[in-house]
């Protein structure tokens, strides 16, 4: 398929879990983007060996994704996309690094191992983690919150432009680059000669359309502020997310895997 | 060029985010003088904005051929957005492109959002408008010859300076094990030629929009018609080769080591086993938490047995009970699994 008309259609749906009934998407949308940043800083201040320490902190994506509905499949497809740049980093790693830590057996773990794998689990998590955020979280949601909290319009206004734009521009750049492939077969990307008539006619079209619905905006009476859907949010938004950041911040503090087994063995 | 959460330490992606959003504040400022200025309300170039930012959305999923190599490239669009926006329109589009990138196609990760907006955004917008394009079109050269030179010196230029960016806060991150310079010799070569495909792109883009509605683009003075001397061109070309070249190589040789010797001069305790040597143990919040952790420890002292300081040094420490906990995790995980889809269930009986 079309890499723009992937894309576009990757967005819609995405847009569609977002439109999902669930205790999590009924939460309002600041205290989650609160908690998944808290999240995310948690999981990368973990020390860089920490393995053991940082394997618990996969139950707080975990347990959103269960009660939210959304199959956890559905992250990892997008994640075989983005883990490789994340490996990519920290494969040097074990040639690095090649001090031993510890063997199983006669296989020798050496620090560099672990640090690499520690790096992977990391991205790993807050890739889970924002992935969700953006599942539960409709766009008009998330800028009639960033409005709440005061974000400049003009930021909130053309994030929210830009968005609908987006995938009407994407199925256009996937029809002409469609047409042009078919006109030069066996050709990888658009030649060097069309760059700019190529890109340039896109600009002066999407230019035109931009005013057409500047006017059309302008006689529906728009003056510089949007007006969202009024959903009323989970009063317990403020109450989960407390335990939550304080889940994630003693999982930081204490090494839960650790102390879980240390009950059981001597 | 999108970094990843997983590269960056809390402290340096809170330290980027603070910067990006002291630029974005600035550009708000900037853009309501405008309107003061201009008595132009700024939300009717709004759909204009959005259009643009879409566009680069748009335009980053074209890929070019790149001539000799047989692979393929695409543009990442902070100068074409300052060339046509502005720098101040143009950061503000790059902040939604990369926040939708971010989002919904997991391009670039949440934290290091502050980062990402940093490296190609202000670099483009900013450093390219304002020490690049705008002088440059200043010049009474051929309008046709100072664009191709904008995009091209603006292009090269700041991608280097953004994939010098990438590697200092990932060094300063300490979270990979690659010595800073290596990783420097890595990152400025494939995006020097990346900004050199880019800055094509770009001008080839800008020279076309020029050629239909010239009114579109930043600085051009429309009037004039002056005729391009060869001479002039030549020179300006060689001084950009002198440029690109000689700034290059004094970046890959002269500052790693001035660099080098700052992040050696935080590190106290460092055992340096690589180059970079920044331990997180020593490195801003980390340790602070470690040692909290400590005496935490030692007063509730929960479980006597298990010595947390012995576990900072060797984090695998007891690992007997560490397998054993992580495997009690694992069944919890798959409990949360089972638990999630009962209470999910049970929500929609209420529903």
């Amino acid at each position: 398929m079309n890499r723009a008309r992937e894309a576009s259609s990757e967005i819609r749906s995405v847009e569609d879990l977002s439109k999902l009934d669930s205790p999590v998407h009924g939460l309002s949308p600041l205290s989650k983007l609160l908690l998944t940043i808290v999240f995310i800083a948690t999981v990368a201040s973990f020390n860089k060996y920490d393995i053991v320490g940082l394997f618990a902190m996969i139950l707080v994506p975990l347990l959103g994704y269960m009660i939210s509905g959304i199959p956890v499949s559905t992250c990892f497809r997008k994640l075989k996309v983005v883990l490789p740049i994340v490996l990519l980093v920290g494969i040097v790693n074990p040639f690095l690094d090649r001090e031993i830590m510890f063997s199983i057996g006669s296989f020798r773990v050496s620090y560099g191992i672990v640090s690499m794998v520690t790096l992977m689990l990391k991205g790993m998590y807050s890739l889970m983690a924002s992935f969700l955020l953006v599942a539960t979280m409709p766009i008009d949601d998330l800028c009639k919150s960033l409005r709440k909290i005061h974000m400049p319009k003009i930021i909130v206004s053309l994030l929210l432009l830009t968005y609908r734009y987006v995938s009407m521009f994407l199925d256009e750049v996937a029809t002409m680059t469609e047409s042009y492939s078919l006109r030069a077969p066996g050709q990888n990307g658009i030649a060097f000669r069309s760059w700019g008539s190529f890109l340039g006619q896109l600009i002066i079209r999407s230019m035109n359309k931009a005013d057409r619905n500047y006017g059309s905006m302008i006689l529906r009476g728009f003056n510089g502020e949007f007006y969202y859907c009024d959903r009323v949010f989970s009063k317990l938004s403020w109450l989960w997310i407390p335990i939550l950041i304080a889940a994630c911040v003693l999982m930081r503090i204490f090494n839960v895997p650790a102390l879980l087994g240390s009950l059981f063995v001597r | 060029m999108h970094m990843a959460d997983a590269l960056l330490s809390p402290a340096v992606a809170g330290t980027m985010y603070v910067a990006s959003a002291a630029v974005a504040g600035l550009s708000v400022y900037k853009l309501k003088k405008e309107e003061k200025l201009t008595s132009e309300p700024t939300f009717k170039r709004l759909p204009t904005m959005a259009v643009m930012s879409a566009l680069v959305f748009a335009g980053q999923m074209i890929n070019y051929t790149i001539p000799g190599t047989g692979s393929s490239g695409h543009i990442c669009g902070g100068m074409l957005l300052t060339a046509l926006l502005g720098p101040y329109a143009g950061f503000l589009s790059m902040i939604t492109v990369l926040l939708i990138q971010c989002l919904f196609f997991a391009d670039g990760g949440l934290m290091a959002l502050g980062s990402n907006i940093w490296n190609m955004a202000f670099y483009g917008c900013f450093v390219g408008y304002f020490l690049i394009y705008r002088p440059i079109m200043k010049t009474k050269i051929n309008t046709k010859i100072k664009l191709i030179l904008a995009s091209i010196l603006g292009c090269v230029i700041t991608l280097q300076m953004g994939a010098f960016s990438v590697v200092l806060e990932t060094s300063l991150s300490g979270i990979t094990e690659l010595p800073f310079k290596s990783f420097v010799m890595l990152m400025q070569p494939i995006h020097l030629a990346i900004g050199l495909i880019e800055g094509l792109a770009t001008s080839a883009v800008l020279v076309f929009v020029h050629s239909t509605s010239p009114d579109l683009i930043k600085g051009v003075d429309n009037g004039e018609s002056k005729k391009s001397s060869l001479k002039v061109t030549i020179a300006v070309l060689l001084a950009c080769v002198i440029v690109i070249g000689g700034g290059f190589s004094l970046l890959a040789s002269g500052n790693p080591d001035g660099l080098e010797w700052a992040l050696f001069g935080n590190t106290e305790y460092s055992e340096s086993r690589t180059n970079m040597g920044l331990d997180e143990e020593d490195y801003g919040t980390s340790s602070s938490v470690a040692d909290k952790a400590g005496s935490i420890q030692e007063k509730t002292s929960f479980l006597p047995d298990y010595a947390f300081s012995s576990d900072s040094e060797n984090p695998l420490g007891t690992t007997v009970s560490g397998v054993v906990g992580s495997a009690i995790v694992a069944v919890i995980a798959i409990g949360i699994c089972f638990a999630g889809g009962f209470f999910r269930k049970k929500t929609k009986k209420n529903a």
